[in-house]
């Protein structure tokens, strides 16, 4: 389970993760995989530029007036027969689920994707209270047997390589007790764990599902997978709660279609997932199936307080994972050295609002701005300004360094002053050339070790620009 | 500083030299005001410039960037365009100056003014300037690297291309990765070096995919990077700023000697 206190072991995880084999070469997957196959979907729809504006626009127009759109979805939900619950801290939120569960006498829950869940620590919290959790998505699945948490928001078991795989299969399957793996293709992989969950899904009580967004003016959940899993997940037992927090409200399910049309194009490269679910109440007299009771569990978490903050763009993200499928550094590290729950730009620039600035303060310093997840963002979230704001309430707060502090400083006041900058730095170069002799760099520079201990450092020219075009003007 | 505007000029051209090409490598901004006076402008360097603020604004400490960028906004007042060979430095003006000062509608005002007459060095002499009469030879196999901010922030792409395509015996090899940043980052790749590395270190190995001879940029700060690395690897490909083989300078020395 995440607690946030690995956050601050960002630099040591990351170095940890770029020495790790089997994570690197899963990671090398991202670029021919998720990257090539968002690159294709957007060539393949023209209106892939209007889509993004449309999407943007519902979600900006419920974030104006947000407080609006929930209460209407509240109302909505309890028409339909629907419970909606609200949670302001985690805590809450775990209360509440494991009441709904103790009250029915649940022991086992089957659970669809949510990061909320890992948000708020669900699977530990319910197994301390001996109520099994079973997850359904295969990927959740992989990394449950493998005891880890999810290292990406939509693969969630993106740094396992097949082989591994292989092993967590034979270790906790019976069939394999007896036999070694007869032969392992993914496609075998995906039928085995089908067969198993199968039977799972069957003696679940309850089912517990997340919620790609919430429609105000029908009072429903809706939910997008490959697998099929979450509509087991929310059909087949007879109490089905939905998890979500309090931003993914939508007014209506035109506003849900212009998210769905950005979604899986920017998350798999799918023009739509396989399956989309709208669940709306609990079983009527006339369905054929559904659950008898229908609860959602809406989680605010600190994401109101974001509201008419420069964060609060941040709110529009619909997880679709483009930001991390594209960042260098996800890419170099992959999302477990992040230490929380959503890794890459979009928990660099969500989880100081969750967690607050201090616990988080690697996450949006990990950046070299490169700007490439604002550019595949559908909802063209502004991901590095918001990392800027960071690193200003960061300095505000005076949680850096205090050498990084007096070298700004200095460096600061020198700038400020160009007379001086000009001798000061002038000195400086001259020195700095007439030191590194004719090789023309430096293997290695005390105060730039960070720099020299991968890389040469060019030996300046000598003489600055300014004081040469100001001898000859 | 009051020149009449003339009839042989187009306009006068504040240079903004940048911090890297005046204290590593002024040759940079010697190419620039070469280039910029071919092209029929009348370049002047306004002695109080210093840096853009970077440093400091992506640091969060707003205040000193605050107080560095001043000094931009009175030394770069007077001319009708500000040209900087850098897509970093010219994006800072462009796009940050006028958010910095936010709360002050004056200085705001001006970050705008400004805002609106910042470009950076082959997007002003392609788009602004219209001029490509580059007269230049570079008899070698070259690969072009994108900074991530004249990509992203100053829409910059074709023209260095553009240009590069006027020089005489050079043959121009696209890296495969070609958006993807090369881990320099400003004050990112002194504080997260190993990740910064990786990132480098894919940049160079493409580059050595490509069998360029050298690479050309248009920002410092990523040849810096890279050309450290490169030299650290031993790999012998020289690196140059797009504007040094612009003007000419085939006999340049490169960021670290080959």
């Amino acid at each position: 389970m995440f607690d946030g206190r690995e956050i601050a072991q960002f630099p040591e995880a990351s170095v940890r993760a770029l020495g790790d084999e089997n994570l690197q070469a899963a990671l090398r997957l991202l670029g021919e995989g998720f990257q090539a196959r968002r690159t294709d979907a957007v060539e393949r729809f023209s209106e892939f530029e209007d889509a993004r504006d449309a999407a943007v626009d519902a979600k900006t127009r419920t974030l104006r007036q947000l407080h609006l759109h929930l209460e209407n979805f509240e109302a909505r939900c309890q028409e339909q027969g629907g419970v909606v619950h609200w949670a302001e801290t985690p805590a809450d939120a775990r209360q509440i689920v494991l009441e709904l569960l103790t009250s029915r006498g649940v022991r086992v829950l089957s659970k669809g994707k949510t990061m909320v869940a890992e948000e708020i620590g669900l699977n530990g919290f319910l197994e301390e209270h001996d109520i099994e959790v079973v997850e359904t998505d295969l990927g959740e699945y992989i990394i449950q047997l493998a005891e880890e948490v999810p290292s990406h928001i939509i693969a969630p078991a993106i740094h396992k390589t097949m082989p591994q795989v292989v092993e967590l299969f034979r270790q906790h399957h019976d069939q394999h007790k007896a036999e070694p793996f007869p032969r392992h293709t993914p496609a075998d992989l995906v039928a085995e764990a089908r067969a198993v969950l199968r039977r799972r899904f069957l003696e679940a009580d309850a089912g517990l599902t997340g919620a790609n967004f919430l429609v105000a003016e029908t009072g429903s959940s809706v939910i997008v997978t490959n697998e099929g899993n979450g509509d087991l997940t929310q059909t087949l037992p007879r109490l089905h709660i939905v998890l979500a927090t309090i931003e993914k409200v939508v007014p209506t399910l035109a506003d849900g279609a212009a998210i769905l049309r950005v979604l899986a194009r920017s998350a798999t490269g799918q023009d739509m997932s396989a399956y989309t679910t709208i669940s709306t109440g609990p079983r009527r007299s006339t369905d054929v199936d559904g659950p008898s009771e229908y609860h959602v569990v809406l989680l605010d978490n600190g994401r109101s307080s974001l509201l008419g903050t420069p964060a609060e763009e941040v709110l529009r993200c619909i997880r679709c994972g483009a930001c991390m499928n594209h960042c260098p550094v996800y890419g170099a590290v992959g999302g477990h050295a992040y230490g929380w729950v959503y890794p890459g730009p979009i928990g660099a620039a969500l989880t100081p609002a969750l967690l607050g600035v201090e616990a988080a303060r690697h996450l949006p310093n990990a950046s070299s701005l490169c700007g490439r997840c604002e550019e595949v963002c559908p909802m063209r979230i502004p991901l590095p300004k918001i990392f800027r704001y960071w690193r200003a309430k960061e300095h505000e707060a005076r949680l850096n360094t205090v050498r990084a502090r007096l070298a700004l400083a200095l460096w600061g006041w020198l700038a400020a002053h160009p007379r001086l900058y000009r001798l000061g730095t002038g000195a400086a170069m001259w020195i700095l050339s007439q030191l590194a002799g004719r090789s023309r760099r430096y293997r290695n520079l005390v105060l730039a070790n960070g720099w020299t201990r991968s890389r040469d450092f060019p030996a300046p020219a000598g003489r600055t620009f300014l004081n040469s075009w100001n001898r000859r003007s | 500083m009051s020149v009449p505007s003339s009839e042989s000029h187009r306009g006068r051209v504040g240079l903004f030299v940048t911090c890297l090409a005046d204290l590593f490598r002024p040759s940079v901004a010697w190419a620039s005001v070469k280039l910029l006076e071919r092209a029929g402008f009348r370049v002047e360097v306004p002695d109080r410039q210093t840096c853009c603020g970077q440093p400091a604004y992506n640091s969060g400490d707003l205040r000193t960037a605050r107080r560095v960028a001043r000094g931009i906004l009175d030394a770069f007042e007077p001319f009708e365009y500000v040209v900087a060979p850098s897509g970093s430095c010219a994006g800072m003006l462009r796009l940050h100056l006028g958010r910095l000062f936010a709360s002050e509608p004056d200085e705001a005002a001006r970050a705008e003014r400004l805002a609106g007459r910042t470009h950076e060095l082959t997007s002003f002499l392609v788009d602004v300037a219209g001029w490509t009469d580059i007269s230049a030879t570079f008899p070698q196999r070259v690969t072009y690297h994108d900074s991530c901010s004249s990509l992203r922030e100053m829409a910059v792409r074709d023209q260095p291309r553009a240009l590069l395509a006027r020089v005489d015996g050079l043959e121009l090899v696209e890296l495969p990765d070609r958006d993807a940043c090369c881990g320099f980052g400003g004050t990112f790749c002194v504080k997260y070096p190993d990740i910064s590395t990786k990132m480098v270190s894919d940049k160079t190995a493409s580059i050595a995919g490509t069998g360029a001879e050298t690479v050309l940029a248009g920002d410092l700060g990523c040849l810096l990077n890279i050309a450290g690395r490169l030299a650290r690897e031993g790999r012998p490909i020289a690196c140059l700023h797009v504007a040094e083989v612009l003007a000419g300078a085939e006999n340049t020395d490169p960021v670290v000697p080959v």
